[in-house]
C-alpha cells in the first residue's frame, strides 16, 4: 500500500500518574474510513487528540505524508489538513448556517479602503455546498438551531471538506443521533470517502462502524487490541473485542498478522 | 441508507414557517415595538408639553444619545459573551482625569483627552486580560472593578483638589481642537438659516434674542449616531463581527475553528471602555466640570438599552441597531415623562417592568430560532 497520509507509533499519553494510552499505532490511508472502536473511557477521545494538535503525546511518534510531526496547537493540525468534528461543539446554534461554515475562514472583499465580509459569495458557497451534502436549507441565513444533529455534523463535515481537509476525524458523531440522522451522517462520510479524504471514525456502535469502515481497531483501557481489515472480521467478534478481550485469543486467526 | 429519507420532505418542513413568523425573529423586534408604542403614548399624552417641538426633540434625544454611547460598547460585548459593570466608575474616572489633567496639573486639554482615553481603554484590556486569564466570570471581575475605580476616582480627587467636583473645564477647553470634537455643536449654520426663515422658533428676548432654540447638533449626538454606525458595520459586515458572534455563541467551538476568542473578547472590553470614556469627555464638556460619582449605575442602564435591543444576556446575539432603539426609548421616555408631568420616580418602576417584558420576549425569541423548546 501507498505511505500512509498519518501514521501514528506507539502513542502513550499520560495525564499525572493516569496512563490514558499505553502505546496505541494507527494508520490512514487516502480514501479509506478507519474506524476507531471501544468502550467509554478507552482512550479514544485521547488518542484523536494528540493526532488533532490538542495534546502532546508523552511518548511516540506521529508522521503526516511521511514526515515527522509535531502539533503545537490545534491550528497546526488544521493547516496540515487534518480536520477534527467535535460531537457537541461542531457549531453555533444562534449562529446562521453560512456565517458558522465560515467561521474562522471568513471570505472577504473590499469596498474601497474597507475589508468587508463578503456574504455574497459565503451564502452561494453555502447553498451549494449543503446541496451537495443533501441538506435543502431554508437559506443560508437560516439558524444552525433549527437544524437537527445531524444535519449540524455534517454541516461541520462539509465545512472541513471544504476547507481542504485532507484528514477529517469524527469524534462519535453518531452516538447522540437518532436512526435516520445516523444514516445521513454515514452517508456523508462515505461521500466524503469517495473523494479521496482520510476519515477517522470514532464510535462505540459496531453496525455504525460496519457500515461505512474499511478497517477497524479496537482500543481497550489505552491499548489497541488489533486492527482488521473489512470482511476479516464479523460484528460479533469486534463486539467482543469492545467488551474487553477476553476472546482475544479465538480471535488471533481472523485478525491475521495485523495486531 | 435506506432511512426513506427525501430530501424534499425537509424543505417543505422549513417553508412551512409562516413569512411573517420569520419576519419577527430579529433581534431588534422588541426596540421596534417598543419605539412604536413609546411614540403613540407620548403623541397621546404630552403632545401639547413641546415635547415634539425642536427644543423637545433635541432634549431626549441627547439624553437617548448618551445611553446610546454606552449602549453600542455593552452590546459589542455582551453579543462576544461578557459582561462590564464598571462603566458607570469608568465615566466617573475618566472624568476626573480628564479634569485632573488639564485643570490641576495645567496640561493642554487635547492632551489631557488623548492621555485619559489611553489610560481608559488601557485598563479596559486589564479588565478583559483579568476575566481571561482567570477564567470567572466578567461579572464577577468588572463588579470588583466597579468599586476600585469608583474608589480611587473620589480618592485622586480629593488628594488632588479637596474636592469630588473639580471646575474650570470649559474655561481651559476654550480654543482646544480636541475639546470641540466633544463639546462642540455642528450644523450651526444651518440651524440659524431655519431660525432665520421661520420655520424653528427663535428666542425673542435677552441675550440670544434672534438665536434659534435650537442652535446645532450637540458633538454627543453625532457621536453617538458614529458609533452606532461603526458598531453596527463591525458586527454585521466584517470578518470581526462574525469571530464577535462566535465568540459568544461558544468559545469552544470557535476555538476549534480558529478564532482568537481571547483578542476579542479583550478588544471588546477596550471597545466598552472607549465608549464610557466617549460618555465621560462629552459630559465633562457640556458640564463645564468633573464629578467623581458621575455614571452611577450607568453600566445597568446601557445593559438594559442592549437588553431591550434584543442582545442575550448570554451572548453570541444581539443587534447594535437593536441597542440604539432600546437607548432611544430610554431617552424617550425618562425626559417624556417629565414633559407629561408625571411623577419621575415612576420611571424606575417602568425600566424594570419594560427590561422584564423585554428578557421574556427575547427569550422567547431564542427559542423560536434555535428550535429549544
Ligand atoms: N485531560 C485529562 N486529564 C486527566 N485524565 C484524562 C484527561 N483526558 C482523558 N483522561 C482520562 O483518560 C482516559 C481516556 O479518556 P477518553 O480518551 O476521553 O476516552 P474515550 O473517548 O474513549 O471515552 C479516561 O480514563 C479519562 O479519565
Ligand atoms: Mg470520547
Amino acid at each position: 500500500m501507498s505511505t500512509p497520509l498519518v501514521e501514528m507509533k506507539n502513542i502513550e499519553k499520560h495525564f499525572g500518574s493516569v496512563i490514558a494510552l499505553a502505546g496505541v499505532s494507527l494508520e490512514v490511508h487516502p480514501g479509506e474510513c478507519h474506524c476507531l472502536l471501544g468502550d467509554n473511557g478507552a482512550g479514544k477521545s485521547t488518542f484523536i487528540k494528540t493526532m488533532s494538535g490538542v495534546h502532546k503525546p508523552t511518548k511516540g511518534e506521529i508522521y503526516f505524508e511521511g514526515q515527522p510531526m509535531n502539533f503545537e496547537r490545534p491550528r497546526d493540525a488544521i493547516n496540515a489538513g487534518i480536520a477534527t468534528v467535535y460531537q457537541d461543539l461542531a457549531m453555533i446554534p444562534l449562529m446562521s448556517v453560512s456565517r458558522n461554515f465560515f467561521m474562522g475562514n471568513e471570505p472577504t472583499k473590499r469596498i474601497g479602503p474597507v475589508t468587508v465580509f463578503d456574504h455574497e459569495q459565503a451564502n452561494d458557497v453555502t447553498m451549494a455546498e449543503m446541496k451537495k451534502m443533501g441538506i435543502n436549507l431554508r437559506g443560508p441565513d437560516q439558524a444552525v438551531g433549527t437544524l437537527s444533529g445531524g444535519e449540524r455534523q455534517t454541516v461541520a463535515i462539509a465545512r472541513a471538506v471544504y476547507f481542504g481537509a485532507k484528514v477529517l476525524i469524527l469524534d462519535e458523531p453518531t452516538s447522540a443521533l437518532g436512526v435516520r440522522q445516523t444514516s445521513n451522517v454515514l452517508a456523508t462520510v462515505d461521500r466524503v470517502r469517495k473523494k479521496g479524504i482520510a476519515v477517522v471514525f470514532i464510535t462505540h456502535n459496531v453496525r455504525h462502524a460496519m457500515a461505512v469502515g474499511d478497517r477497524f481497531t479496537v482500543l481497550n483501557r489505552g491499548k489497541t487490541l488489533g486492527t482488521a481489515k473489512r470482511g476479516e472480521i464479523t460484528p460479533d467478534e469486534l463486539q467482543d473485542l469492545m467488551a474487553g478481550g477476553q476472546e482475544l485469543a479465538t480471535l488471533e486467526g481472523s485478525l491475521g498478522g495485523t495486531v | 441508507m435506506t432511512d426513506g429519507s427525501n430530501p424534499n420532505d425537509a424543505d417543505e418542513r422549513v417553508l412551512a414557517r409562516s413569512r411573517f413568523r420569520e419576519a419577527l425573529i430579529r433581534p431588534e423586534l422588541g426596540g421596534i415595538a417598543g419605539i412604536i408604542l413609546v411614540f403613540i403614548f407620548f403623541l397621546l399624552t404630552a403632545r401639547d408639553s413641546g415635547m415634539f417641538g425642536p427644543a423637545g426633540v433635541m432634549n431626549w434625544s441627547i439624553v437617548s444619545a448618551q445611553f446610546a454611547i454606552i449602549a453600542v460598547g455593552a452590546c459589542l460585548l455582551m453579543i462576544a459573551g461578557e459582561f462590564d459593570l464598571s462603566v458607570g466608575s469608568m465615566i466617573g474616572f475618566a472624568g476626573i482625569s480628564i479634569a485632573i489633567l488639564s485643570v490641576h496639573l495645567g496640561w493642554p486639554m487635547w492632551m489631557a483627552i488623548i492621555a485619559t482615553f489611553i489610560i481608559c481603554v488601557a485598563l479596559g484590556g486589564v479588565n478583559g486580560w483579568l476575566v481571561i486569564k482567570t477564567g470567572l466570570p466578567s461579572f464577577i471581575v468588572t463588579l470588583a472593578f466597579l468599586y476600585i475605580l469608583r474608589g480611587l476616582t473620589i480618592f485622586a480627587a480629593i488628594a488632588t483638589t479637596r474636592k469630588t467636583i473639580i471646575g474650570g473645564v470649559r474655561e481651559q477647553a476654550e480654543g482646544d481642537w480636541l475639546a470641540s470634537l466633544f463639546g462642540g455643536k455642528v450644523l450651526t449654520g444651518v440651524f440659524q438659516w431655519m431660525g432665520d426663515a421661520g420655520w424653528i422658533e427663535t428666542f425673542s428676548r435677552g441675550t440670544r434674542e434672534g438665536q434659534p432654540v435650537v442652535d446645532g447638533i450637540p458633538m454627543l449626538i453625532v457621536w453617538a449616531i458614529a458609533l452606532v454606525i461603526f458598531g453596527h458595520f463591525l458586527l454585521t459586515r466584517t470578518k470581526f463581527g462574525n469571530w464577535i458572534f462566535a465568540s459568544g455563541g461558544d468559545a469552544q467551538s470557535a476555538r476549534y475553528t480558529g478564532v482568537p476568542v481571547n483578542r476579542v473578547k479583550i478588544l471588546m472590553f477596550m471597545f466598552t471602555a472607549f465608549c464610557a470614556t466617549v460618555f465621560a469627555t462629552c459630559q465633562v464638556m457640556e458640564f463645564g466640570s468633573a464629578g467623581a460619582d458621575r455614571g452611577l449605575l450607568k453600566e445597568f442602564e446601557a445593559i438594559i438599552s442592549v437588553v431591550i435591543g434584543g442582545a442575550l444576556l448570554t451572548g453570541g446575539y444581539g443587534s447594535v441597531i437593536g441597542a440604539a432603539l432600546g437607548a432611544l426609548i430610554f431617552g424617550v421616555v425618562q425626559q417624556g415623562l417629565f414633559f407629561a408631568g408625571v411623577e419621575s420616580s415612576l420611571f424606575r418602576v417602568f425600566l424594570g417592568v419594560i427590561l422584564l417584558l423585554a428578557v421574556i420576549l427575547n427569550t422567547y425569541i431564542r427559542r423560536m430560532i434555535t428550535g429549544e423548546k
